[in-house]
């Protein structure tokens, strides 16, 4: 049934790494496959932070096949020479596990051309680039991935997470949420529901030039609202077009370097809790996930039926 | 009423109001037997006191155990419980089949006080999706919002809702009334089959979608009605009822009754008409 979690704070800065991961935990009971987090965090805003993985973890019920580590260094390696090809210049890389690794570099250049080129290595899929967006995923629960991705420190405005039961593909990180709103930097989707125009709106989109990394049915939101604003909308009106250009049951959150948005199918079949203040905003698959942060009393509802909303930072 | 300790088995069933004869023939009918009386009371149903008044905080409880010393503090004579710190969490308060004063301080997960059978329960929150499925009496009293499904399947007592409740409200709903003072979500009263739900704010698309019977009271504007929703005349009978009840939910005291949209079923379903004439009238 997957759990989704979502928070901005207007105006300031906080720990969204730990607030999220509070939150996420809170909702591990829906979904304990594995966990994701967009973060949009307090960097300097002059280079791209590019998150990318070039292998799958193979342990914690991951269905993937099992690699020997040793190709993880020569894809890293071939990455590596793309980026010298491409004029990228890596400022400072991390290697968080034998399999994803977090780069940030200078680049000016076409993002989409970038990510074809980086993308058509073997194996290799870019989960994000952005100047403020920090996008995680993993097996495991959010605390397991918190743990290993070190996030609990990160301080930033705004983030969405989704704890993931995988019902549709596999276990896996590239099936796992958020999705990168791929090739417009710091764009970030999660999703709770299932997509029943999946193929239909997929052919059209790659016939359009769009690319999916994975077969989950939550990507496609990533891509058809990309592929809205590529054609000039905001965001909140590819959201608003999504309500009816998307079939099936839904409940999203897309958040942008400055913006969080939600939107609710037409059925109002998938649950969302929403809490609104000045200075925050939280939601969440279950109030649980709010109370996580905010033990005291306060007043939260339930958005309706084919409900849009976006609140900037 | 005759004393029932001492009576005849057939007086004591009269007194009761219920047969005794036995019928043959095509009519199959179960009697009710006064020496199988044990069999009517409910199993771990407790003699509370409703002035016996104690708090429970539930902070670091899951639901089970805090279900369970809810149940606990029943059996010791409890007629008033107070429950501090519900934060959100699911299925609290369920399965009570006792009266009881149910107060709690903060808002509910899903399913808070589902499948109950006679308590007064007062949220001081807000609760989650599907409060109160399958009540079959007592009364419920929400302060805030609620979640969809607000009294999924209820077949008895009284839900009310202050604020505004999400999508299908009432759905599948087999008795007893539901009562929101805000506005209502998609669906509301989806495939309702008795008991009557009172809106006095605005309600969503496809309004009474399905439904076979009971009837819903709308104060604001409707999204659009459901498949064999339909239009009725509002009667007196319908005004001073709902007068009555808006009062006892302490809700609308200057709210114009009169003026609110009656919806009921327009019964053209194909389950209608595949029904014998006889069975039409058995049906619901």
């Amino acid at each position: 049934m997957c759990g989704i979690a979502g928070l901005i704070h207007r105006g300031k800065s906080s720990n969204v790494g730990s607030e999220l991961q509070l939150m996420l935990q809170a909702l591990k009971h829906r979904g304990p496959d594995s966990t994701g987090y967009a973060l949009y965090a307090e960097n300097d805003g002059k280079n791209f932070i590019m998150r990318f993985k070039v292998g799958e973890n193979v342990g914690e019920g991951s269905t993937s096949v099992n690699e020997d580590a040793s190709v993880y260094d020569k894809r890293k390696k071939l990455v590596d020479n793309m980026l010298s090809e491409l004029g990228a210049k890596v400022i400072k890389e991390d290697r968080l596990t034998p399999y994803s690794f977090r780069y940030e570099m200078e680049f000016n250049d076409d993002l989409m051309e970038f990510s074809k080129k980086i993308e058509s290595i073997e194996s290799v899929e870019i989960l994000s680039i952005g100047k403020s967006l920090e996008l995680i995923k993993d097996l495991g629960d959010a605390a397991a991935v918190s743990e290993r991705y070190g996030l609990g420190e990160v301080k930033g405005t705004h983030a969405i997470g989704h704890a993931r039961m995988a019902t549709e593909s596999g276990v896996d990180i590239k099936s796992a949420h958020p999705f990168w709103g791929y090739p417009f930097s710091d764009v970030s989707v999660v999703h709770n529901g299932q997509l029943t125009n999946y193929w239909n709106n997929r052919r059209v989109l790659e016939n359009k030039g769009m690319r999916f990394m994975s077969e989950c049915d939550s990507e496609l939101i990533a891509v058809y609202l990309a592929e809205k604003m590529r054609n000039g909308a905001t965001l909140e009106e590819g959201m608003k077009d999504s309500l009816t250009g998307l079939d099936g049951v839904f409940t999203y959150f897309v958040a942008t370097k400055d913006s969080l948005g939600m939107a609710k199918d037409t059925m109002a079949a998938k649950p969302l809790v929403l809490y609104e203040s000045d200075d925050l905003v939280a939601m969440g698959s279950e109030e649980i996930a709010i109370r996580s942060i905010l033990p005291q009393e306060i007043d939260t509802y339930d958005p309706f039926d084919g409900e849009v909303k976006v609140w900037q930072i | 009423m005759a004393n029932l300790k001492t009576a005849e088995k057939k007086t004591k069933a009269q007194s009761m109001g219920l047969h005794t004869e036995v019928l043959t023939g095509k009519t199959q009918q179960k009697f009710f037997n006064p020496d199988e009386a044990e069999n009517f009371f409910y199993w771990g149903a407790y003699d509370v006191d409703f002035n016996k008044r104690t708090d429970l905080d539930v902070k670091d409880m899951d639901c089970k155990e805090a279900n369970r010393r809810i149940d606990e503090l029943m059996s010791q004579g409890y007629g008033t419980i107070v429950i501090k710190n519900p934060q959100g969490k699911h299925s609290l308060g369920v399965g009570i089949l006792n009266k009881l004063n149910l107060i709690f301080e903060g808002s509910l997960g899903y399913f808070g006080v589902g499948s109950i059978d006679g308590p007064m329960v007062r949220v001081n929150g807000r609760v989650g999706w599907s409060c109160a499925e399958n009540m079959m009496a007592g009364k419920v009293v929400i302060e805030k919002n609620a979640g969809s499904c607000f009294g999924a399947a209820i077949r008895g007592g009284d839900l009310i809702c202050k604020g505004s409740v999400g999508a299908r409200t009432g759905i599948d709903q087999k008795g007893g009334t539901i009562i929101v003072g805000g506005d209502a979500g998609a669906f509301t009263g989806f495939m309702m089959q008795r008991g009557r739900i009172i809106i006095m704010g605005d309600v969503g698309i496809n309004l009474g979608d399905s439904m076979y019977d009971g009837t819903i009271y709308v104060g604001g504007k409707i999204g659009s009605y459901g498949s064999d929703a339909i239009e009725s005349p509002m009667t007196k009978s319908d005004i001073d009822w709902l007068k009555r009840k808006l009062k006892v939910a302490e809700l609308g005291e200057n709210f114009d009754v009169s003026k609110m949209t009656k919806v009921v079923a327009g019964k053209k379903l194909w389950n209608y008409d595949a029904l014998e004439p006889t069975e039409k009238k058995g049906a619901i």
